[in-house]
């Protein structure tokens, strides 16, 4: 298990990183341009890594498959952005934050990673602020604050309803502003297919330049993975239609381990499915709850308007079932409600899969105008997706996927198994255990970004200034090149009859049914054995229009959904293996009485890490020990 | 529903491109227009041809990948609506529907309807940041911003880049989405530091890359899906000038 | 960079705006003057003349009839340079289904009302301004040999009862600056930078009337003299 180190400092827990920096080993400046950085995904991580990396004087590469960095999809994130600030003096500090995001994790994540996070946030905030971010403000002209998923302080940072927006553009402000000074060198339009190991390092990776088609080698001293999470897999979900995990799936087959994949949040707002080829899914605001009722009839199958049915005759059942948060309740047990009352019979719309969130209450006690003022723009979204006014009828929700909580496995100092391999952002596992709270997902990638990985990268390189550039003509670049067009040869070679999103959509169906938010052993197994099936058919009838030197979004497509085949079985090999309720993952077998999730902290305290071992051989399961000194462990309940 | 199509196709950016007439049944009102596309595409591969190449990913408004010019209107018939937000409710049955790339000299064509707006990336990277390095910022609260400019900072940075102003404008001109980047900056106490500097260098790269004049037609302010008002572009005017002249 | 800013599109279109305001207050000055042809006080004729012979020998109008000329001439060039930039910057393939955006016709045919605008330019010139500098010889009306400044009535008056289809030409002419107007006095305003969510509202309203009673004067002339002459 040396492996497995995840190489915490020593000392207090509010010590550890200032200890960290004290020590760590540090690069020359005039060294620094002498080494390359590969940034692989240039969302809020990667941009704001390559930004601070370049201003330190690093050369970086930088990647991404959309046209620009400013289109990845942090730009998603509606609500906001947590830090310790306490600006509101509500008694807020970096312990507290931390205590919520370990608890609201529910006790699977690393008490010194998540302390660094909260320890950083405030670093986030002044810097993004000085980046020109329009944060939301006070009449007296300081940053507001507002309160979010259920935590007792205001700490979270807004930019309307747009904040993953407005940060996002702050660091990519800041990446354009190191192209310019020629730090960073963008290469946008590049998949990448393969991570190039040589002598047990990660030195640079095989890109496909999704316009001419060319398969281009790029060397560099350590290369960063900022490609954020995999929840794609479930084809419906309220991530980017392009959004893929397949640079992190090449990454875990290159030797770096993917730690707790099963650990997936469904977000309970999202809109529901409307038609049968729908797209993607997409999200409502969590900050909807504070105001909104969510209720279903009381009687099973009632097609009545919902104005029509009468108080009497509703099911509140988040306020029946969690008097004490009522529809406040965390994600997780949120969207497990929804999902029990559809699964019963009680759901709304055409489908039957959808819960009604009203507001009708709201409106008669505040007015109209309140309520505008506060969701004016979710509610005119709602209404131009689904053509119903959410002001006259109520919403229809239902749960998707969001947020992949699992990912590579770091070490403290964000490094994976594969040294010289960084994560960052969603595509690590480190800061949210099995559930993530709100505003926290901005919180981790801007801090990973900025201000984790520029003193932790260069702890690393300060033992590679002696190692010159790389040639892209060694045999490890050939054996990575003829992989990575392999696969493509193999792709456009099978020209059967069925188009990529079709498998695509049969897939997320299955990891939806077997391995969504509510899991058991028996479907787990079937779940697994169908993903088998569906990936052999895939291998068999795929057909891709087009050929390989040009745009081929299909070709781009099939790449991707053959990792994502891969990816799924890992989820369910890791849901499988965990015989525990924890945060977002629910097995039925570990339930209390009442439906409620039940950990076992006896048997599963612990960060799983598959470790790669060929294509169709069960990976190999490592588990790093979560001792917990400074919280104490203790059952969630939100009764 | 059933829709005839006419969509412009081109091999890649050096090909000759034309129109085809597609014809599709079975739409669902309750299908975004880019659903619709899918559906196309299922139909074409399906065929054996070549599906649609559009650009798109969020599918939710905000990343600005989606374009297309729809019956003459950049991002189709509903106000403040990009293209994946339109749904197929917005047409009649039966209607035909003229599909054509975002077009601009500084828009080249790569294929069908997907154009390079890289231009934009090269205006930001000339000027559009504050330069600060991480680690130098003082505490957040130490720079107070009037909650009005703040307000104000805010709808102009709300755009998303999609370059609907340019497809727009019968000059082809940048001028909403350079003005939206300056007026955010020159709005905010912190930006105000390098405001000259900064206008002198986004309009330079601006005109560089081939971009027209803005002759006040306000084209881009009606298409814009993000509402950005053209009262940025009086601003980065003025800052312009106030930049030359002192 | 700082010879491409001196030519920026912002520089050009602020420098046209200039001299686009400088014109539309001439335009204030010139009709005063012609209002005088009509009769709108007893001595109207005589007035017109005096004006007529201040504005030709005035020292300061003389300044400023250069940078009157001047005015046109750079509103003029510089409206064609950015114009032509502009059918540059839209690319060669041109959308097949006209833009449906929800602008103004005014705006969007600002280049070719001003096109008609010179066009008129040149007539009137041939049949004042060049005869004024001895350029062209006037035409021999009422046994004036040699008509100057002092003589534009006498001018204008055989113009507009003798030649109907310069009065036709007239009264066209100011309808197309009419719509020049209505959409270069605010532009003007938006390129200046001069944009403010309390004043723009009552510059539009300024430049509507504006568009409206400045041709309208303009067109009283030749229709009293239609109607009357």
């Amino acid at each position: 298990m040396t492996k497995l180190d995840a190489k915490i400092p020593e000392g207090p827990l509010a010590e550890k990183w200032t200890k960290y920096k004290a020590n760590a080993k540090l690069v020359n400046p005039a060294n620094r341009k002498k080494l390359d950085i590969i940034m692989v995904g240039t969302g809020l991580a990667g941009s704001g890594a390559a930004s601070s990396l370049g201003e330190m004087g690093y050369n970086v590469k930088a990647f991404c498959f959309q046209d620009t960095p400013r289109r990845a999809h942090s730009v998603a994130a509606q609500g906001g952005i947590n830090a310790s600030k306490n600006y509101k003096n509500d008694g807020d500090s970096d312990y507290r934050l931390f205590y919520d995001m370990i608890k609201g994790g529910d006790y699977r994540s690393r008490e010194a990673n998540v302390y660094r996070a909260a320890e950083v946030s405030n670093a986030t905030i002044d810097q993004l602020t000085a980046q020109g971010v329009p944060f939301a403000r006070e009449y007296g002209g300081t940053l507001d604050n507002r309160s979010f998923g259920g935590v007792q302080v205001s700490r979270t940072f807004y930019a309307k309803g747009q904040t993953g927006q407005q940060c996002l553009l702050g660091v990519y402000s800041g990446i354009s502003r190191q192209i310019k000074a020629g730090t960073v060198t963008m290469y946008p339009r590049r998949d990448i297919l393969d991570i190039v190991v040589i002598d047990g390092k990660a030195r640079g990776v095989i890109a496909r330049n999704l316009v001419t088609g060319e398969i281009e080698r790029h060397s560099a001293h350590a290369v960063v993975l900022a490609t954020g999470g995999y929840g794609t897999v479930y084809y419906l979900s309220t991530l980017a239609v392009n959004s893929n995990a397949s640079a992190a799936w090449s990454a875990y087959k290159r030797g770096a381990f993917f730690a707790n994949p099963s650990f997936i949040q469904i977000h309970p707002t999202s809109i529901p499915v409307l038609n049968d080829y729908q797209a993607k899914l997409t999200l409502m605001s969590e900050s909807l709850r504070n105001d909104g009722r969510i209720w279903v009839p009381l009687k099973k199958g009632d097609k009545r308007h919902p104005a029509d049915i009468p108080e009497a005759e509703r099911d509140y059942y988040l306020e029946r079932r969690y008097p004490a948060f009522g529809n406040l309740v965390p994600r997780d047990v949120a969207s497990r409600a929804a999902k029990e009352r559809c699964d019963a019979g009680y759901g709304v719309g055409e489908t039957g899969l959808a819960v009604n969130l009203d507001f009708k209450d709201a409106i008669a006690k505040q007015g109209k105008a309140a309520i505008e003022n506060k969701y004016g723009n979710l509610f005119e979204m709602y209404e131009k997706i689904t053509g119903m006014n959410p002001y006259e009828q109520p919403m229809r929700i239902y749960p998707a996927g969001h947020y992949t909580m699992g990912g590579l496995w770091v070490d403290y100092d964000l490094m994976t198994t594969v040294p010289g391999l960084f994560a960052i952002g969603e595509s690590n596992f480190s800061d949210h255990g099995a559930n993530r709270l709100g505003a926290s997902s901005l919180m981790q990638c801007a801090g990973d970004g900025l201000f984790i990985l520029p003193y932790t990268i260069s702890n690393y390189l300060a033992d590679e200034i002696k190692t010159p550039r790389y040639s892209t003509e060694l045999p490890e670049f050939d054996e990575a090149e003829k992989s990575a067009q392999d696969k493509l040869n193999k792709l456009l070679a099978i020209n059967g009859t069925e188009t990529a999103t079709s498998f695509h959509k049969r897939l997320g169906k299955i990891l939806w049914d077997y391995s969504g938010m509510s899991r058991n052993e028996e479907g787990l197994k079937k779940g697994l054995k169908l993903v088998e099936e569906l990936k052999a058919e895939f291998w068999q009838k795929l057909r891709i229009p087009g050929g390989e030197a040009e745009i081929n979004q299909e070709l781009e497509k099939a790449g991707r959904i053959a990792d994502f085949f891969e990816i799924a079985k890992l989820i369910i090999t890791d849901g499988l293996n965990r015989n525990e309720s924890c945060g977002a993952h629910f097995r039925e077998e570990s339930q209390t009485e009442t439906g409620e999730a039940k950990r076992d902290d006896k048997n599963y305290a612990y960060v799983a890490a598959w470790e790669y071992q060929g294509d169709d051989k069960a990976p190999k399961l490592h588990k790093e020990a979560l001792n917990y000194e400074y919280v104490e462990v203790k059952e969630r309940s939100y009764k | 529903m059933k829709v005839k199509l006419k969509i412009w196709r081109q091999k890649n950016a050096k090909a000759k491109g034309k129109f085809v007439d597609y014809d599709l049944d079975e739409v669902s009102t309750e299908m975004s227009f880019l659903e619709m596309l899918d559906a196309l595409n299922d139909k074409l591969i399906r065929r054996g041809e070549e599906p649609v190449a559009f650009e798109h990913d969020c599918r939710e408004g905000i990343c600005g990948s989606c374009s297309l010019y729809i019956n003459g209107q950049p991002h189709g018939p509903e106000q403040k609506t990009t293209t994946c937000e339109l749904h197929m409710r917005s047409f009649k049955d039966g209607a035909t529907i003229v599909i054509e790339p975002f077009r601009a000299k500084a828009f080249p064509i790569m294929k069908d309807l997907i154009v390079d707006r890289n231009a934009f990336d090269k205006i930001i990277s000339a000027g559009g940041f504050i330069s600060i390095n991480a680690g130098s910022a003082q505490d957040a609260n130490s720079i107070l911003v009037k909650k009005e400019n703040a307000d104000e900072a805010m709808n102009s940075a709300s755009c998303i880049g999609c370059g609907a102003c340019v497809a727009a404008c019968k000059n082809a001109s940048a001028m909403l989405f350079v003005s939206a980047k300056v007026s955010q900056f020159a709005l905010l106490e912190q930006g105000k530091v390098e405001a000259k500097e900064r206008v002198q260098a986004m309009v330079a790269k601006m005109d560089e890359l081939g971009f027209g004049n803005c002759t006040n037609t306000y084209a881009c302010e009606a298409e814009c899906p993000k509402g950005i008002s053209v009262e940025n572009i009086a601003r980065m005017n003025r800052e312009f000038l106030s930049a030359k002249l002192t | 960079m700082s010879y491409q800013n001196a030519f920026s599109s912002i520089t050009k279109k602020v420098t046209t705006a200039i001299a686009g305001l400088f014109l539309i207050m001439f335009l204030m000055v010139h009709l005063g003057i012609n209002l005088f042809i009509l009769p709108i006080t007893e001595n109207h004729q005589e007035m017109f003349a005096a004006a007529a012979h201040f504005m030709g020998t005035n020292w300061i109008v003389k300044v400023f009839e250069i940078v009157l000329m001047g005015a046109i001439l750079i509103h003029v060039i510089l409206g064609f340079i950015l114009q032509f930039q502009n059918w540059a910057a839209r690319g060669q393939q041109q959308y097949k289904v006209r833009s449906r955006s929800t602008t103004s016709f005014m705006s969007r045919y600002i280049i070719y009302t001003g096109i008609m605008i010179l066009l008129f330019l040149a007539v009137h010139f041939y049949n004042f301004y060049f005869i004024k500098l001895g350029l062209v010889a006037a035409p021999d009306i009422a046994n004036i040999a040699h008509p100057q400044e002092e003589h534009f009535y006498e001018l204008a008056v055989y113009l507009f009862t003798n030649e109907i289809g310069y009065s036709v030409l007239y009264i066209v002419s100011f309808i197309f600056l009419g719509i020049h107007l209505n959409h270069a006095f605010q532009s003007a305003f938006q390129t200046l930078g001069l944009n403010h969510k309390k004043y723009t509202p009552a510059i539009k309203i300024i430049g509507n009337l504006y568009s409206i009673i400045i041709p309208i004067g303009y067109m009283m002339i030749p229709l009293y003299f239609m109607i009357y002459g």
